[in-house]
C-alpha cells in the first residue's frame, strides 16, 4: 500500500470514521452473513447504537467494571524483567481482572446490551475457556441461561476452564466437527444462532465476526487502553515507546491499542502465535503468509490454501489458534500502524518460566507470546519503555504446563 | 424474446416456469464429489435426469449455515481433494444435462478462484447460477456484476423472519428464482412432519406474490406429504440433506426423488 492512501485510511480511522457504515475497516470487515441472520444483526447494530454511547448504559458499565470486576486493573512495573532485558517493562495487569483475562470486560458489557434488548439466552464460543469462563460469569451477574460451544481439542487442553463455566451455570457444548477448535465453536455457535435468531443474543469473544462485532468488542475492550494510558502518564510521566500484545482474533491488543492511536510516537506491536514453525498448518502468523478472504462473516486475513479452504493452525495457546484475525488489525497492519511479529510454542513457554521465576506472575501462554516481543524488542531496542498487554493469568494453561514445563523438570 | 437469445438466468426461470405448468418443480442437492470423487459424474447424471434443477454443491471448510448432514459431506468431499476448479474441469467433460444446473457454496472459495473468471468458466460448462448462503445483498455487488456480464443468476435467499421491505427488495432484485428458506435454522431439520405450518404457507405465498421469478422453497423438505402441503404454494421444492443421506445409505438418489414428487 503506498504512503499516501495509508495516510488516508489512518486518517479516517483517528477521526472515528471507522468502522463505516458498512462495517468497514478500509477493505476489510463486513458482514457476510445468512439471510436468516440479517434481521438479528440489524437489530444488534441498531441496540449497539443506541445503548453503547448512553449515559444510563455507560454508568451501568461502569459501576460493574469497578465493583464485579475489579477495575481499573494496575499498571505493574516489572523491575526484574527491565533489568534482565535491558529496557523499562510494564505489564497492564488484565491478569488481575475478575474470571482472570480482559475478556470479562467485553463479555459484561456485551451481556448488559443483551439484557437491555430483552434476549432470553446467550450463546458464545470459546477457544481457550476464558471467553466462556467470562460470558458464564457474566451470565450468572445478570441474571441469562448461557449456552457455550468449545471444541473438544479445547476442552481437553483447558479442562479447569470447562469445570468453572459448569460451576456458572452455563451449560458446555463440546463441538466434534470441523478441527474441534475455536473455529469450529463459532461455526457452531452460529448455527446455534440461525436457528434461534429472535431470542438468542450471540456473545461473540474477539474483535472479529460479521459488523457489527469488531467494533463493539472494541469499544468495550478500549478500557485497557485508556486506563493504560492514564496511568502510564501518571506513572512515568511520559507515553510508553511501544506497546506489545498477542494476537489472536485481536481483542486485547485491538484494546490496548485504540487510545494510542493517535500518539504518533507509540509503536504498537502483536504477536502471532508462530507455533511450531513456519509449515503451513503448523501456525497461527496471518500477517506474513495470510491472504484476504471471507471467514465468520468477516473479510479479512486468512490462512487459506490456493482454492479458499480455510487452514487449520497449531499453537500451544488455544487462544491464539485461530485462522483469522480481527479486520482492524489487517488494517493497522496494512497501513503500518501496527507492526506484527510471531512468537514460536517454545518462545511462549520460555517467557512463561521466566516471568513466573522472576516476577511471581503466571502468565497465559497467549499473554507469554507478547512477551516474548517485548524481549525480543528490549533485545533490539535497549532502554525503551514498553507496556506489556498481560492479559490473562495462566492458571488454566496448568494441564499444558503439567506436560510441558513441570515434566521437564521445574525451573531453578 | 427467443430461447437463443435468452440469458441462462431467463433459462433457469422459464424451465421452473414450464414444468410449473405441469406439477411442482424438483430441486435437488448434490455436494460435488461425495461419496466419491470417481463416482460425481454417474451421481450427478442420475439425479439430473430425474430433477428439474440440480444444485452443485461447492464444498467448504466452515459451512455456517449448514446441518450435521451436509456439513459431513462437504468434509468428506474436501478430504478427497474436491474444489471448484476439479468441479468445473469435470462438468467440461459431461454431456449436456436434462436439468438446470447451479452452483450451491460459501463465499470464500469462490473469492479465491476470481469471481470475473468463475462467472466466465461456470458459464462456460452450462451452470446457470449461484446459490451463496453467506453473500446477502449488501455484500454481493462485485459477484451480481461477474455473474450479469455472463447472464448468470445470484439467486436471492429469503426467510420467514426477513421483514416486509427487505422481502419486496430480495424478489424484486431476483433472478432465476427465488430461494425461500422454509423455516429458520441449519439445512437438514425437518419443516414440519405430516403437514407445514399455516405461517410457512402464508409467507411462501407472500414470496410468491412479490416474486417476478419462480419461487423454490428449501430447507428441511424430505417427506412426500411436506412437497404435497408445499406444491400450491410454491414453483419448486428444494432436497438436499435427505439426498444425502440416502447416498449415504447407498439408495438411489431417483428412486427417492420420485417418492418425494409423489
Amino acid at each position: 500500500m503506498d504512503k499516501t492512501t495509508a495516510n488516508a485510511l489512518l486518517a479516517e480511522l483517528l477521526a472515528g470514521r471507522m468502522p463505516d457504515a458498512h462495517g468497514r475497516f478500509g477493505p476489510y470487515g463486513g458482514r457476510y452473513i445468512p439471510e436468516t441472520l440479517v434481521p438479528a444483526f440489524d437489530r444488534l447494530e441498531a441496540a449497539v447504537k443506541r445503548i453503547l454511547p448512553s449515559q444510563e448504559f455507560r454508568d451501568e458499565l461502569g459501576a460493574e467494571l469497578r465493583d464485579w470486576v475489579g477495575r481499573p486493573t494496575a499498571l505493574s512495573p516489572m523491575r526484574n524483567l527491565s533489568r534482565r532485558w535491558g529496557a523499562e517493562i510494564w505489564f497492564k495487569r488484565e491478569d488481575l481482572a475478575h474470571t482472570g483475562a480482559h475478556k470479562i470486560n467485553n463479555a459484561l458489557g456485551q451481556a448488559l446490551i443483551a439484557k437491555r434488548m430483552g434476549a432470553k439466552r446467550i450463546v458464545a464460543e470459546t477457544g481457550a475457556g476464558q471467553h466462556g469462563v467470562a460470558t458464564a460469569a457474566a451470565c450468572a451477574r445478570v441474571g441469562l441461561p448461557c449456552t457455550v460451544y468449545m471444541g473438544e481439542v479445547d476442552m481437553a487442553r483447558q479442562a479447569p476452564n470447562v469445570g468453572r463455566m459448569r460451576l456458572m451455570g452455563a451449560t458446555v457444548v463440546p463441538v466434534t466437527s470441523g478441527d474441534r477448535t475455536l473455529r469450529a465453536a463459532i461455526d457452531e455457535a452460529f448455527r446455534d444462532w440461525v436457528s434461534n435468531p429472535d431470542d438468542t443474543f450471540y456473545c461473540l469473544g474477539s474483535a472479529l465476526g460479521p459488523h457489527p462485532y469488531p467494533y463493539l468488542v472494541r469499544e468495550l475492550q478500549s478500557v485497557i487502553g485508556r486506563e493504560a494510558r492514564a496511568q502510564i502518564l501518571e506513572r512515568a510521566g511520559a507515553l510508553p515507546d511501544m506497546l506489545v500484545a498477542c494476537v489472536g482474533g485481536g481483542s486485547n491488543a485491538i484494546g490496548l491499542f485504540h487510545a494510542f492511536l493517535g500518539d504518533a510516537s507509540v509503536r504498537m506491536f502483536g504477536v502471532e502465535a508462530g507455533g511450531r514453525g513456519t509449515g503451513l498448518g503448523d501456525n497461527a502468523a496471518r500477517m506474513p503468509t495470510g491472504r484476504p478472504g471471507v471467514l465468520h462473516g468477516t473479510y479479512s486475513l486468512l490462512l487459506q490454501d490456493e482454492d479458499g479452504q480455510v487452514q487449520e493452525t497449531h499453537s500451544v495457546s488455544a487462544g491464539l489458534d485461530y485462522s483469522g484475525v480481527g479486520p482492524e488489525h489487517a488494517l493497522l497492519h496494512d497501513i503500518g500502524r501496527a507492526e506484527y511479529m510471531a512468537a514460536l510454542d517454545s518462545d511462549a513457554l520460555d517467557c512463561v518460566k521466566e516471568c513466573s521465576t522472576h516476577e511471581g506472575v503466571l502468565p497465559a501462554l497467549e499473554s507469554a507470546h507478547a512477551l516474548w516481543g517485548a524481549r525480543e524488542l528490549a533485545r533490539r531496542h535497549p532502554g525503551k519503555r514498553i507496556i506489556v498487554g498481560l492479559s490473562g493469568r495462566g492458571d488454566k494453561d496448568m494441564p499444558t504446563l503439567q506436560n510441558t514445563l513441570l515434566s521437564q523438570g521445574v525451573p531453578s | 424474446m427467443s430461447a437463443s437469445t435468452s440469458t441462462p438466468a431467463q433459462k433457469l426461470a422459464d424451465t421452473l416456469r414450464a414444468v410449473r405448468r405441469e406439477r411442482v418443480a424438483v430441486v435437488a442437492f448434490l455436494t460435488a464429489g461425495f461419496p466419491r470423487k470417481d463416482t460425481f459424474a454417474r451421481d450427478l447424471a442420475e439425479l439430473a435426469a430425474e430433477a428439474d434443477v440440480v444444485e452443485i454443491g461447492v464444498p467448504f471448510t466452515d459451512p455456517m449455515a449448514d446441518g450435521v448432514t451436509i456439513q459431513r459431506s462437504s468434509y468428506e468431499a474436501l478430504k478427497q481433494g474436491v474444489t471448484l476448479h476439479w468441479i468445473i474441469d469435470t462438468l467440461r467433460g459431461l454431456p449436456k444435462m436434462k436439468a438446470q444446473l447451479v452452483f450451491m457454496g460459501y463465499f470464500n472459495p469462490m473469492l479465491a478462484y476470481g469471481l470475473p473468471k468463475l462467472a466466465a468458466d461456470a458459464a462456460a460448462v452450462g451452470i446457470s447460477g449461484f446459490i451463496v448462503p453467506d453473500l446477502p445483498i449488501e455484500e454481493s455487488g462485485a459477484f451480481e456484476q461477474a455473474l450479469g456480464a455472463q447472464g448468470l443468476a445470484l439467486i436471492r435467499m429469503v426467510t420467514p423472519v426477513t421483514p416486509p421491505a427487505r422481502l419486496e427488495q430480495l424478489c424484486a432484485s431476483a433472478q432465476g428464482f427465488v430461494y425461500a428458506v422454509s423455516m429458520t435454522g441449519t439445512t437438514g431439520r425437518s419443516v414440519g412432519t405430516g403437514g407445514v405450518s399455516k405461517e410457512v404457507l402464508d409467507y411462501l405465498d407472500k414470496v410468491r406474490r412479490l416474486s417476478s421469478v419462480p419461487v423454490c422453497a428449501g430447507f428441511g423438505i424430505r417427506e412426500a406429504s411436506q412437497v404435497a402441503a408445499l406444491a400450491p404454494h410454491v414453483d419448486g421444492v428444494v432436497v438436499g440433506s435427505a439426498i444425502i443421506e440416502a447416498m449415504e445409505k447407498g439408495e438411489s438418489t431417483a428412486a427417492l426423488l420420485r417418492k418425494l414428487r409423489g
